[in-house]
């Protein structure tokens, strides 16, 4: 038991010893803590999964949160084949990325505060995924939320990242509001928030409505579209995806680990946990299909066009998580799940492979002005490419299993499925094309920089190349615990392994369908690298002339369909506007200030006529005297 | 034998004769004369009433009045003293710092 609580406390230590005493005694040092805690952590966390695999599913409560009444909450961890798996993710991919942050972050002022915030971090991050009940999920969600705020921020003093931590808040607010309203109407629904209870009994309100304003509604649906709202908001899915691309403004291993590998697929992570309910109402499951699939195709259009290295990469986050969210929400629970761990490996490759990019070049993230890094940077570039030939889903690497088992699992999935492939298929073309055309601008052709840039071109220290190919390996080798059926009899181990908690597949379609769609995704792969060949390296001019000649499309993609502009003009700036006439003109400084200004100058004026009352003159004070002698002998005398 | 009440209507007018100095005169040394006077008014209500009613208790109370009188005349003249040395006046209608 104590094995099991100690994963998470681990780093919640390694982070109140660096902020107590970091700034002061531990300084430069703060990875001497740090590191240990998130490596002992995946050593517990492995040992847990080894648990977990011998057939033991932990389910325990250490400590009572609330007690009221019938309310109870605990403290306490479900460990079972959905969490261990997470667990893994989490845990290896902080370490890689701790040890990687010793080289990246080195020198900066905030070292020991970045630490800090990033044990806190793990540490939510893992009571999320360990929490056995609702409120203490909803505690780790918001948790890992106020991290990722601090950590986007993370370079306060530059205005743009400050802007991107509150703007990554208050649009995870828009959904974490849902989030919230989920829980509480589970509560009123099942009288309960623990998972076993809320889920055993999930079936037992099948039917029933909800009367909101007026309308009936059917209440599983409600409330998987409350929990689907908070998914949405932390995990990017149209229409609350723009805080994400901004979150890039923290730094690279942030970027990596917070906004790629693991808090980003929290949404994800809790459709599966909640799949008792999902599969229950057919609307929801729809619903998260295709905001899924819409996703994966819109965020890819937009990463076509765009020049900034991690925006690129951001953007493909947020189609890739896109991808996860069509796999949920056409039952293929466990492919989500395998998407989410292939992706966490490949993807925090790319963010780090970018990092040592942009720490070789200064800082420089436009990848119009880099170029022809390959020979500078081999490590990196080999990375990069084993990264984006994940990625792209060629066959043999992590990226191409679960990605083709979502395809395949779309494919099948009922009225929309076919759809939703096809949204898939084109996502993955657009991916491809700009995965190659990333590598294409970073490290093929001549280098776009100055001068003093290229002088200094080098490979990044050994602390920061070898968690990556580390990180290699696993974009390499994690899908083959998902073999399909197709190559391999029981290749599945992953789909198997999840089973008793995310259950089988609905269909199974015929080995001539699988083939096809397999073909299909391979084809396109490659299609895109040779359009992305074709464009970046045989004829460098011709993008910017297609560019031209689209140039509505083109500026439409640029400026990421302006859906920045649009809630500018729509939320924003109307908020603004309100808060600047009600809120500030007047209920603050009519109301508020009128109360506080207001007592004190009623006092005033009052005391500015009472105090001519004394008017200095003895004869004055006197007289009151002896009128107030006379008026008390008086009333003696008289009334008595 | 002198009646009570001759003495207690001496004692009202010379009380009066000072509450009236009290307010009505300007120079402070006349104001504090007419302090004095009222003082002294009482003093005699207290022997009167002693004398009538064959107790001691009220002559005690006049020796303590005679000697709170004599320490509240000599702290009073000392501070009018005090006060003449930074403003050269006894006027009453001039003294009147204490104007809010």
């Amino acid at each position: 038991m104590l094995k099991y609580t100690l994963i998470p406390l681990l780093p919640l230590l390694s982070f109140i010893i660096n902020i107590l005493f970091g700034r002061n005694f531990i300084k430069d040092k703060a990875h001497w803590i740090a590191v240990p805690a998130v490596a002992g952590s995946f050593i517990l966390a492995v040992s847990a999964f080894m648990d977990v695999t011998a057939g033991n599913v932990v389910n325990i409560n250490i400590y009572d949160w609330i007690v009221s009444g019938d309310f109870h909450v605990s403290i306490g961890f479900l460990i079972d084949q959905l969490t261990s798996i997470m667990l893994i993710v989490v845990t290896s991919i902080s370490t890689l990325i701790f040890i990687y942050s010793i080289g990246y972050m080195h020198g900066d002022g905030g070292y020991y505060r970045f630490f800090a915030y990033l044990s806190l971090f793990v540490f939510s991050m893992l009571m999320l995924v360990m929490a056995n009940n609702f409120l203490l999920l909803y505690f780790g969600w918001e948790a890992v939320g106020l991290c990722s705020y601090f950590l986007i921020g993370f370079w306060f003093h530059k205005k743009s990242a400050a802007d991107a931590g509150k703007k990554a808040f208050i649009v995870n607010r828009f959904g974490d509001f849902g989030f919230g309203l989920g829980v509480i109407l589970i509560f009123l629904t099942y009288g309960s928030i623990d998972y076993v209870q809320v889920f055993s009994n999930a079936g037992s309100v099948v039917g029933q409505t909800i009367n909101i304003l007026g309308t009936d509604y059917d209440l599983i649906t409600v409330i998987c579209l409350l929990l689907f709202c908070g998914a949405v908001g932390k995990s990017a899915q149209l229409p609350l995806h723009v805080w994400l691309p901004d979150a890039m403004e923290g730094p690279t291993p942030v970027s990596a680990l917070i906004h790629a590998a693991t808090m980003v697929t929290a949404g994800v992570f809790m459709v599966a946990r909640c799949n008792p309910l999902f599969n229950l109402s057919h609307t929801a499951m729809n619903t998260v299909a295709i905001v899924g699939g819409l996703t994966a195709i819109f965020a890819a259009t937009i990463g076509l066009v765009q020049n900034d290295i991690k925006r690129v990469i951001a953007y493909s986050t947020v189609s890739q998580l896109g991808y996860m969210f069509l796999a949920l929400g056409v039952g293929a629970y466990s492919a989500g799940i395998f998407h989410l761990y292939t992706h966490a490996y490949f993807k925090a490759l790319l963010f780090l492979g970018s990092g040592s990019v942009i720490h070789a070049l200064h800082d420089e993230q436009n990848m119009q002005k880099m170029g022809g890094l390959k020979k500078y940077m081999p490590i990196t570039y080999a990375v990069f490419i084993i990264a984006t030939l994940s990625i792209t889903g060629i066959p043999g690497l992590a990226g191409f299993f679960s990605k083709d088992e979502i395809l395949y699992r779309a494919y099948l999935g009922g009225d929309t499925g076919k759809f939703l492939w096809l949204l898939g298929t084109v996502a993955a073309l657009l991916t491809s094309f700009y995965s190659w055309r990333l590598i294409f601008l970073t490290f093929h052709g001549k280098f776009r920089g100055t001068h003093e840039q290229e002088h200094h071109l080098h490979e990044s220290p050994k602390v920061i190349t070898v968690p990556l190919m580390f990180l290699a390996v696993g974009a390499i080798f994690a899908g083959y615990v998902g073999i399909p059926p197709l190559l391999m009899e029981h290749g599945d181990r992953i789909g198997e392994f999840l089973a008793p908690v995310l259950g089988h597949p609905h269909s199974e379609g015929s080995h001539a369908e699988e083939m096809m769609v397999m073909a299909g995704s391979v084809l396109v792969a490659l299609g895109g690298w040779f359009i992305a060949y074709r464009m970046y390296i045989k004829s460098p001019e011709l993008p910017k002339k297609v560019g031209e000649m689209f140039k509505p499309v083109y500026n439409l993609l640029f400026n990421k369909y302006y859906v920045d502009e649009l809630y500018s003009k729509t939320l924003v700036q109307p908020v603004i506007k309100a808060s600047d006439k009600v809120v500030l003109g007047f209920i603050d400084i009519k109301i508020i200030e009128g109360i506080v200004n207001g007592v004190p100058a009623l006092i005033g004026a009052f005391s500015r006529k009472f105090r001519q009352v004394q008017t200095g003159h003895l004869s004055n004070y006197g007289l009151a005297m002896a009128l107030g002698a006379l008026a008390i002998i008086g009333y003696m005398i008289f009334m008595k | 034998m002198v009646p009570l009440s001759w003495y207690i209507v001496l004692s009202a007018i010379v009380f009066s004769i000072g509450v009236f100095g009290f307010l009505a005169r300007r120079n402070l040394i006349i104001v504090f004369m007419s302090l004095e006077l009222m003082l002294n008014s009482v003093n005699i209500s207290l022997a009167a009433f002693s004398h009538y009613l064959q107790s001691m208790r009220g002559q005690i109370l006049v020796f303590f009045i005679i000697t709170v009188a004599a320490a509240e005349a000599a702290i009073g003249l000392a501070i009018l003293i005090a006060f003449y040395r930074n403003n050269p006046t006894i006027k009453v209608d001039e003294i009147n710092l204490l104007k809010g």
